[in-house]
């Protein structure tokens, strides 16, 4: 009876395919049914007829995705899709985004799209699924990404803002705008300094503050500041806008880009900034290790990064894994303002 | 090693180069002597003696980080650097060490007359005292290599400040064959002497491209025009009745060259010449190819076959020193003439040769003599400014390598691969194909050429066209067409194609070229019978 059965979920060229609710999770191409992890562009993209995705994930979505159809749901609330129970659990990867868990006939597959297990005080913190099949990404999967504490950077970006203030140069610090850059703003001390923000970013701070989430105050740096009225100032804003014209007119200053891949000592020269914090809302080495140790699950799906080396160490271990080819993406160094 | 440490941070996070001269030269203000001596043989590449294979020192990082030797190896060739890995594949360790740079040396030195346990265990407990850029140092002292973006010009810089002296005396004083464990900080940097070691090398003085017309140079008549030769840059030094041949990276490679042992018995002592070291049979009207000559680099010594095969001859074209006085200040026409003099009275079969120089009036009869540099076997010409002094480095003024436009062919990009280090999030290094027939031949591999914003582009593509995986590598589907620019083109059994690219690179993204305009293997082929 098993056997002939078909997957709780299956991977087309659409996206990630669940038969018995035909629906799509994270599908790339536009699709009827989609349920969204979280609002990066790579996952929630444009074009489906109906979305879901949680509460907190929603209003970032309608702001970038503009007029869509779309439906929240609450973490660990369960909805019928068809043949299939659906709950969304924080992957406490960004503030709203979720593992989608689908059971159909007491199988369990967990879909988690991109996650981290630290918690960052910002998103709802990673939540063990326990689960038969398990997808995971692997942007970091490998044993030279060991994340610090987040307090330990914290003091080395607290350090370097002072320093540059210190040399009356304002701190530009690039960093996504959606979920790194509030992650970077909740470990930043006012007490340094006043922090001011691109237009990108804080754009996404707005939606966020919206729904009643805490951040820092701040202040638009537009055409209209002047930087002059800052002293000691840092700067967030999308990788992108460092070293663009408008970044010229606050004078004297340095540049840092806060990202995993600041680990590796030749990305962190290619991009010649002066300096670079390591710091990522993907899982590290041992992150992915322990979140797929406490699923349970036997069978893994490894859809983006390091895929092949990390379902090969996977195997190795006893996993039945596998790669699974996907459209997304993960941690960029080099995209521009919209993520 | 906090203070290294400290020095190497500094060197490392700025791309200025002021903030580097000033970490550097205070260091070297500051810094007890045998620190500061092996600061600058780090820097300029000499490491002390490898007391551990590479082998063994990733079989024990990755049985110390509890990983598969194949799982360090995966990450090893990510990052690009063995120290590197190793540091980060360890447990992170905050801890910061009071010992100085040349006290980790010497216990290196130690370990290395001791047993593989021993040393073993000495490695460990680095590994485990040692936290972050320490432990990187620490891997870099074994593994050797500190690239830093420390040029040899910059640190010059540093010393010129630190201690006072000129720069073209410590730029002189830092080359050759001198290592930390014969030397002292004093010997090489502060004694009156330096010139005491018979085979030390004058830095050698290195040519910008041309990039604008050589009309914009001025009068013709102030210029002096030669063959840029496609071979490789030597100094051979004749001083207390030896020879020595230097290379421009500053390698001794006189026993590769067992040949040039006879131009004592042609010059007199006291005399270094500048010029090119080229394979060319005695009779033949130009020189082999770069392909012969490649051979010979490749050994330390050579057997007799391969010298009567491919006999080495320097080309020269410069004169340095000569009867025993460093006559670098000079203009260029007064040492050219004195170089002829002394090449004057040189029989058919000597193993120096002058180099010529093109006789030209006007900068289009130049251009002319330019475009048959193919039938000399040379990549150009090379233009010195007639009262130009021999300076060190890469200065721009008074030499220009006016090369040939490269060749190029239009190809299909088929498979990609992810580059290291640097690029270690991008897709960087691709195989080119040809069209025979319906089919695509791959023929060659390029890495560089594109700009950062189109190694960005062309990685986002490749994600979402890759059509089958071989573990790194990714077959994509054929649809870009890029402009491959190279500098030669040789028949070879090695590859696939049945033809080797000399540097090859790609010149241009050819969006406006569609997938079936690409060049085909027939076009290979005429390139080789013309260029081969």
């Amino acid at each position: 009876m098993r056997m002939a059965k078909q997957p709780v979920l299956t991977f087309n060229e659409n996206g990630i395919y669940c038969p018995a609710g035909d629906f799509y999770i994270d599908p790339w191409r536009p699709v009827d049914r989609a349920l969204i992890t979280h609002g990066h562009s790579d996952h929630a993209r444009w074009g489906m007829n109906r979305y879901l995705a949680t509460d907190i994930a929603l209003p970032v979505m309608r702001h970038r995705l503009g007029d869509i159809t779309a439906d929240g749901i609450s973490y660990g609330e369960v909805r019928q899709i068809g043949g299939a129970q659906v709950s969304f659990h924080p992957a406490g990867h960004v503030p709203g985004s979720a593992q989608i868990r689908v059971e159909v006939d007491g199988e369990v597959w967990v879909a988690s799209g991109d996650y981290k297990v630290v918690d960052d005080g910002l998103s709802d913190p990673f939540e063990p699924v326990k689960c038969h099949h398990f997808i995971t990404e692997s942007t970091f999967g490998l044993p030279v990404f060991r994340w610090a504490d987040q307090s330990t950077v914290a003091a080395e970006i607290n350090a370097w803002w002072a320093g540059c203030a210190a040399q009356g140069k304002t701190a530009f610090l690039g960093a996504y705008a959606l979920g790194k850059a509030q992650r970077l703003l909740s470990m930043l001390d006012p007490d340094v300094g006043p922090i001011l923000t691109h237009t990108a970013t804080e754009n996404t701070n707005r939606v966020l503050r919206d729904q009643g989430i805490t951040l820092p105050d701040t202040i638009l740096a537009d055409a209209d500041l002047n930087p002059k009225d800052h002293a000691g100032a840092i700067v967030l804003a999308p990788p992108g806008a460092l070293g663009s014209a408008w970044s010229k007119k606050f004078g004297p200053q340095e540049t840092a880009f806060a990202s995993g891949w600041m680990a590796v000592r030749g990305v962190r020269r290619r991009r010649a900034g002066d300096r670079g914090f390591i710091i990522s809302d993907h899982a590290d080495w041992d992150g992915l290790l322990s979140a797929i140790k406490a699923t349970e699950a036997e069978n893994i799906y490894v859809t983006h990064g390091y895929t092949d080396v990390f379902s090969r160490y996977l195997a190795d271990s006893g996993w039945q894994a596998q790669v699974v080819p996907t459209q997304f993406e993960g941690e960029s160094l080099d995209k521009d303002a919209n993520e | 090693m906090k203070r290294f440490a400290a020095l190497f941070n500094a060197i490392d996070q700025s791309t200025k180069t002021t903030v580097k001269v000033a970490a550097l030269a205070d260091y070297f203000s500051a810094a007890p002597d045998d620190d500061r001596l092996w600061t600058i043989a780090l820097f300029s590449g000499r490491r002390p003696k490898r007391a551990v294979t590479t082998t063994k020192l990733r079989e024990w990082a990755a049985e110390r980080a509890g990983i598969p030797l194949w799982l360090f190896e995966e990450s090893y060739s990510i990052v690009g650097d063995l120290a590197e890995t190793i540091t980060l594949v360890l447990p992170p360790n905050p801890t910061q060490d009071d010992q100085s740079l040349s006290t980790w040396i010497t216990a290196l030195r130690e370990i290395y007359t001791q047993d593989e346990e021993a040393r073993k265990a000495f490695v460990l407990d680095a590994w485990t005292t040692l936290g972050g850029t320490e432990r990187f140092i620490f891997n870099k002292l074994i593994t050797g290599g500190f690239r830093v973006g420390v040029s040899q010009k910059l640190m010059t810089r540093a010393l010129v400040r630190a201690t006072g002296k000129p720069e073209p005396e410590l730029a002189h004083r830092l080359i050759g064959n001198w290592h930390p464990d014969d030397t002292t900080w004093h010997t090489l940097v502060e004694a009156e002497d330096a010139s005491a070691d018979a085979s030390r090398p004058y830095p050698f003085y290195l040519a910008y491209g041309l990039e604008a017309e050589p009309q914009e140079l001025g009068d013709p008549q102030d210029w002096r025009a030669e063959w840029k030769w496609d071979g490789i840059r030597g100094q051979l030094i004749l001083r207390a009745g030896e020879y020595f041949v230097w290379s421009r990276g500053e390698e001794l490679m006189t026993d590769r060259f067992p040949e040039l042992a006879r131009a004592v018995d042609f010059m007199p002592d006291g005399t270094v010449l500048d010029g090119e070291l080229l394979v060319w049979p005695n009779g033949q009207p130009a020189p082999s190819s770069f392909n012969a000559l490649q051979a010979r680099i490749g050994r330390k010594t050579v057997p007799k076959k391969l010298l009567t095969e491919a006999p080495v001859v320097l080309h020269a074209y410069d004169l340095l020193e000569w009867q025993g006085e460093d006559i670098r200040e000079r203009p260029f026409a007064d040492r050219r003439a004195l170089l002829e003099q002394a090449c004057a009275a040189l029989p058919d079969d000597a193993p120096i040769r002058l180099s010529p120089q093109l006789s030209f009036a006007t900068w289009d009869t130049l251009a002319d003599q330019r475009g048959t540099a193919r039938d000399a076997q040379a990549e150009g010409v090379m233009l010195k400014r007639a009262d130009s002094p021999y300076l060190a480095g890469r200065k721009k003024g008074d030499w220009w390598k006016w090369k040939l436009d490269p060749l190029t062919i239009d190809a299909v990009m088929i498979y990609a691969q992810s580059g290291s280090g640097r690029r270690a999030n991008l897709f960087t290094d691709f195989t080119f194909a040809v069209w025979n027939g319906n089919d695509l031949v791959p023929f060659t591999k390029a890495y560089s050429g594109l700009t950062d914003a189109e190694f960005r582009k062309i990685t986002a593509w490749v994600r979402k066209n890759t059509l089958e995986r071989f573990g790194p590598v990714r077959k994509v589907t054929p649809h870009h067409v890029f402009e491959i620019a190279f500098e030669g083109i040789q028949r070879s059994t090695r590859h696939k194609s049945g033809v080797a690219l000399r540097f090859p690179r790609m010149l241009r993204w050819r969006k406006d070229k569609p997938l079936q305009e690409a060049n085909t293997l027939a076009d290979l082929e005429e390139m080789l019978r013309i260029y081969g």
